[in-house]
């Protein structure tokens, strides 16, 4: 039995910043929730409060219809995994150590990593095309294979539903491909996804579900379809946008690339005074 | 992939791999650390064989040798084990409560703390149990002086702790300076001793001795939650640890442990920063595995320290920090040379 993660009149608390609309959505077992916004539109602030790491202003966020705060932490940690956008590695660890870790809220306190632990470790890790990097120091790793651990790591967690703060960061074009091929898989099998993005056209191409979030808290979200309008898009990030459809896909180009842009057009402006 | 389609529940699971990765170097530590408790009683002006020592513990031996053993050297030779272990496994805490591999048992102060108590007790010219006693309160008014300050308008992280505890570290230290300045002269040597740590007056090794097991008894279930902590408290708190609490838990623990510690022995320097290191770059950083290897290592190179400073320069003796210090500045930095 899959969970649901939901948002119930949720607001996110970004100091200075008006209520804007409160979100009332769930991310239902088999959906890829796409969050798109400009730098500063509080998508990693929302990712931390859907996974109770900070307190909403006002709503809440609720977990199987109760309230993720009513959870002990532990039971949380088995239903919702989160992929963090930065990561500290302030003491050497090695790979396997690392996504070790995402098995902690499956053991005991004197429990010690079985077979069984390190097994579901190396498949996430081959999972992810690291397999023979085990015992390599994380900080001799390049910036996508930490990224990539990162994501092995939340793949050793095995959560109902994952929140990913841009997965893709860091990542080549085959390995973005093939994230967002693994997130959608995991979507297959009955999991709720739950990301933020950079890049408008992974979302186009992998999201069932958008969330545009607006710099002055304003947003809006549904179905991928309804919410990919580049009207909508290029009052999101202040930027004109061209649309062609390529091999299937839509796909959004910046418009006017290359010219100077005389004047930023009225949309831009709407940020808190 | 899905990592729950294994078939395998926890409960009939292979046992635990990682256990059998543990206990060699725990074993091996054991044996060195018996091996130099066994040196420091053997060791002394009056240097003790083997055999004789084994009949001295079997209840036989001469008479001087079991005043000697049982009464002089066993108890101090305890004593430093303890100290050094729990300095050691609080400098451990204090380094993944920090995130600061820098980080000492005295970072926030509180060997500063306690010498201001114990030196004031000293220029009052008061006994050596009130002198420890002065020295644990000194420690513990430092605790709560740091964490009240650092923890004041409620937004508590490491940096301000650290800085907190740096700067009331050096508040302590114009505070030493100035008693030293004033003292006189006939106090002088036992106070700088103090400081450097000294063993000289540590006859009853039990209070550190069981202070250390129960920290290590205590650490060691909660060590994965520290591995995880380490990766820092976002990732800890999703990956289902308590953060607050087990950093609440981490600071007082490993305060109580290292005012033991202080109390016993004088602030000795260096153990509690290197000794964690040290294992460290040996043994990577599971704490599971370094928090019990920290107190037996840290153990063993305060007792050889020990024996060291009271056998250098005999009848006379070296502050035991000197001779940690000594030891441990060169072995830290071939091991940083040779690291990964």
């Amino acid at each position: 039995m899959s969970s649901v993660l939901a948002a119930d009149k949720l607001v996110i608390d970004i100091p200075g910043r008006p209520d804007g609309v409160p979100l009332d959505l769930a991310v239902e077992p088999g959906q890829v929730w796409g969050v798109l916004g400009p730098n500063g539109a509080g998508k990693t602030t929302l990712l931390h409060t859907l996974a109770g790491l900070r307190q909403p202003r006002s709503g809440r966020v609720t977990l199987d219809g109760r309230p993720l705060r009513s959870y002990r932490r532990k039971h949380v940690a088995r239903s919702v995994g989160v992929v963090f956008q930065e990561r500290q590695d302030g003491f050497p660890a090695t790979v396997l150590e690392t996504v070790l870790i995402g098995r902690h809220p499956y053991l005991a306190a004197w429990d010690m990593e079985t077979a069984e632990d390190v097994a579901i470790a190396r498949a996430a890790l081959a999972r992810m095309e690291l397999d023979g990097l085990d015992e390599r120091l994380v900080s001799t790793l390049s910036g996508g294979e930490r990224q990539r651990v990162a994501i092995a790591t939340a793949l050793a967690q095995d959560p109902d539903v994952w929140l990913a703060d841009e997965p893709t960061n860091h990542l080549d074009l085959r390995h973005q491909v093939a994230v967002m091929d693994l997130l959608r898989a995991q979507a297959v099998a009955d999991r709720g996804i739950f990301l933020c993005l950079h890049d408008i056209n992974l979302a186009a191409r992998w999201c069932d579900h958008l969330l545009l979030l607006y710099p002055d808290g304003t947003a809006c979200w549904g179905p991928a379809e309804r919410m990919l309008v580049p009207e909508a898009l290029e009052r999101l990030y202040g930027q004109p946008l061209a649309r062609a459809t390529v091999d299937g896909a839509q796909v959004f180009v910046p418009a006017g690339a290359g010219t100077i842009q005389p004047a930023r057009p009225e949309s831009h402006t709407r940020r808190p005074s | 992939m899905s990592a729950a389609d294994g078939g395998v529940s926890p409960a009939n699971a292979a046992p635990a791999v990682a256990a059998g990765r543990l206990l060699p170097p725990l074993l091996i530590l054991l044996c060195l650390g018996v091996a130099s408790v066994m040196v420091a009683v053997a060791v002394g002006s009056v240097p003790i064989p083997l055999p004789e020592l084994w009949a001295v513990f079997t209840g036989e031996g001469s008479a001087l040798h079991r005043t000697l053993v049982l009464e002089l050297r066993a108890p101090r030779a305890l004593a430093a084990f303890a100290v050094g272990g729990l300095l050691a496994v609080a400098g451990a805490l204090m380094q993944v409560l920090l995130r600061n591999p820098l980080a000492d048992p005295y970072v926030l102060g509180l060997s500063g703390g306690a010498a201001v108590g114990a030196l004031a007790a000293m220029l009052l010219g008061l006994g050596a149990a009130i002198v420890s006693g002065a020295a644990f309160a000194g420690a513990l008014l430092s605790t709560v002086l740091v964490f009240g300050l650092a923890h004041g308008t409620g937004s508590w992280t490491p940096t301000r702790l650290l800085l907190t505890g740096v700067v009331v570290a050096a508040g302590w230290g114009a505070v030493i300076t100035f008693m030293l300045a004033v003292g006189p002269t006939e106090r002088l040597p036992g106070m700088l001793y103090w400081l450097m740590g000294d063993l000289t007056y540590a006859r009853t090794p039990w209070i550190a001795m069981t202070t250390v097991a129960v920290a290590c008894l205590l650490a060691m279930p909660l060590g994965r939650s520290l591995n995880v902590l380490a990766r820092g408290p976002m990732q800890a708190a999703a990956l289902g640890v308590p953060v607050r609490a087990l950093e609440w838990s981490i600071y007082i623990g490993a305060s109580l442990i290292t005012a033991v510690a202080v109390t016993t022995a004088g602030s000795i320097g260096f153990v509690g920063l290197v000794v964690p290191h040290m294992l460290r770059l040996v043994l990577g950083n599971d704490q599971r595995l370094i928090l019990p290897a920290a107190a037996l290592a840290g153990g063993i190179l305060v007792t050889l320290a020990d024996t060291l400073a009271r056998t250098m320069i005999a009848p006379e003796q070296l502050p035991v920090g000197v001779i940690t210090a000594l030891l441990g500045v060169p072995t830290f930095l071939y091991l940083l040379y040779r690291s990964r």
